[in-house]
């Protein structure tokens, strides 16, 4: 099951066909790969060593191994605070746009409705609008609704800024699913509601985790937003804390470091279990043109 | 096939989305629009008013920052997003192969895809800092100076923010491009193999043509999102040194968080988005996108 997921359009040439003079040798693999790789994991590398290494050390490993950065983080700089209002806001937005994404997506792909295309063009439209340049006019839309310094504020502008992309993969993913097997509940005397929660739901399963990740992978990572619509130290989220810890605190690299896997576990502990889903479904979108 | 039972139903379920975008994404476009207008500054609210095309008199003809920062916002998108669709179809191309340890591997390199560029900037300010970084245990082995401090020289500092945003940036490209890789048929280089043609003639004749529209639309994404991206920047360089990395985004959030002049700011972002719209447009109508090949 598991690897027939990663490919969802098999390819139809047997690999035993292919002649040895059109193969890749190993090498031309495993050297670029091994190199590319060594880019992107030692910095990672780099950050996991300052935050468990003892301060003062100068060793390349994180030998012998001390909490005393992560200590120092979470109780004395209130990254325990930031990690649960990034929670929160990242949890929020991965629910509202999910749900929100899912009736409209719904929407789109099976009804014929006046100003759907419309609807559509709009959308696209809105991914040349720029996250930096709504700043100012979301303030002032914030101040008036009484929502500066409220994680509200954040998850709002986090699920508008995710809708547009998130219901063009949901109505893809729903238009890829036969209208018959809907049908035949409704026959069978479900409801259209009652249909949509025991066919078409279980069948969207990769693009609910595909979007709803992307959601809280987006809202996680998010910094403008934070930084303008937040004030109060006890609402910052962990790229502010983040950020004032590279400001201020600039001699002290092992609390920034530790801080960076504080922020860095949770995404890339999502994001290692959902890319094969990514890569499936943005495959699947594709094959649609 | 469609079927509709009630004509509400689609409507109340799209309704959602709509109220939300209408409300927090196109009146708030319109508003900058009408605050471009304006002489509006929080710290200066005696002064503010209608202002006509004044703001956009400064912009255009006073503001040595606008052109400046537009200038640099062209250079960053252009060589970013080259650098990163030549690393990324390489990556895709490679992951695209049978080999042991790939679904590692691909899991790996995406990895920094996920990662917030306030963080990308603590990871590669604590490589670049000449006490903490790399250059110090480069120079152990000989390699370099030792104090080699990438961020702080001006001749040097546009490389290092390269760098580390590409370190983020590759693995956008190498996901989408090898999901498309994905929906090339295997017959076609299955024939063309038969055929005698090469592996380069191969690439250039059949997986060329068929990411063209991928590369199209992930190169114009990628860039606008390259143009509006500040997080990266605003915390590694803070635009500087001498507002040498100041991109037009920036200077808006500089003048939005910092300055508060909301006036002015609004004035910069609708220039911003006139540029970035005709921009797309005129790429999307050159790079005959959609077109058959």
């Amino acid at each position: 099951m598991t690897t027939t997921l990663t490919r969802p359009v098999a390819p139809t040439a047997p690999p035993v066909a292919r002649k040895p003079a059109n193969r890749v040798s190993r090498w031309q693999i495993y050297l670029p790969l091994g190199l590319y790789l060594l880019f992107t994991l030692v910095p990672f590398y780099w950050m996991v060593v300052f935050a468990f290494r003892p301060r003062g050390s100068n060793s390349l490993l994180p030998w012998p191994v001390t909490l005393d950065n992560f200590e120092h983080v979470w109780t004395g700089m209130g990254f325990s605070i930031f990690f649960q209002n990034s929670l929160l806001v990242g949890v929020a937005s991965l629910v509202s746009t999910t749900v929100i994404a899912l009736a409209g997506g719904y929407a789109l792909a099976r009804y014929d409705f006046r100003g759907r295309q419309a609807f559509l063009i709009g959308m696209l439209c809105t991914q040349f609008i720029p996250g930096a340049m709504m700043l100012i006019p979301l303030f002032e839309i914030f101040r008036t609704l009484g929502l500066v310094n409220s994680l509200w504020a954040l998850v709002i502008a986090e699920t508008v800024f995710q809708l547009p992309l998130s219901l063009i993969l949901i109505s893809g993913f729903v238009k890829n699913i036969p209208i018959e097997l809907e049908q035949a509940a409704w026959v069978d005397g479900c409801s259209r509601l009652r249909g949509f929660f025991a066919v078409v739901l279980p069948m969207l399963r990769p693009a609910l985790v595909a979007v709803g990740s992307f959601a809280f992978i987006h809202s996680w990572n998010n910094f403008l937003f934070a930084l303008m619509f937040v004030n109060e130290q006890d609402k910052f989220t962990l790229p502010v804390g983040l950020a004032f810890t590279i400001g201020e605190f600039s001699a002290d690299f092992g609390a920034l470091a530790a801080g960076g896997v504080v922020a860095a576990v949770p995404v890339v502990l999502v994001f290692a279990v959902i890319q094969r889903y990514l890569v499936q479904g943005l495959s699947a979108g594709a094959v649609k043109g | 096939m469609r079927v509709a039972r009630s004509p509400r139903t689609p409507y109340v379920l799209i309704a959602p989305a709509v109220v939300a975008m209408l409300g927090f994404l196109v009146y708030p476009m319109g508003s900058v629009i009408y605050y471009s207008l304006q002489h509006y500054d929080v710290t200066q609210p005696w002064d503010n008013g209608f202002a006509g095309l004044e703001n956009f008199r400064v912009l255009l003809f006073e503001d040595p920052l606008f052109w400046q920062s537009l200038g640099f916002s062209v250079k960053w998108v252009v060589v970013e997003v080259v650098l990163q669709l030549l690393f990324g179809l390489a990556l895709a191309l490679i992951v695209n192969e049978t080999f042991i340890g790939r679904a590692v591997s691909r899991a790996l390199v995406f990895s920094p895809w996920a990662v917030s560029g306030v963080l990308t900037t603590g990871i590669w300010i604590l490589l670049y800092n000449p006490s903490t970084g790399i250059f110090r245990y480069l120079a152990d082995l000989g390699i370099g100076s030792y104090d080699t401090a990438p961020l702080a020289d001006p001749s040097t500092v546009f490389t290092a923010a390269v760098v580390a945003e590409l370190w983020r940036g590759v693995p956008f490209f190498a996901i989408l491009l090898l999901a498309d890789l994905q929906t090339v048929s295997g017959d076609l280089y299955e024939a063309a193999s038969v055929d005698g043609a090469s592996r380069i003639r191969r690439f250039v004749h059949i997986t060329l043509p068929h990411l063209k529209d991928a590369i199209i639309l992930s190169t114009l994404l990628r860039a606008v999102w390259e143009f509006n991206n500040v997080d990266l920047l605003y915390t590694l360089t803070g635009g500087g040194p001498a507002h040498q990395t100041t991109t037009l985004p920036l200077y808006v959030a500089a003048k939005a968080v910092q300055s508060h002049d909301f006036g002015y700011g609004s004035a910069l972002t609708t220039a911003a988005f006139v540029v970035l719209t005709f921009f797309s447009i005129a790429y999307l109508r050159l790079s005959k996108f959609g077109a058959r090949t």
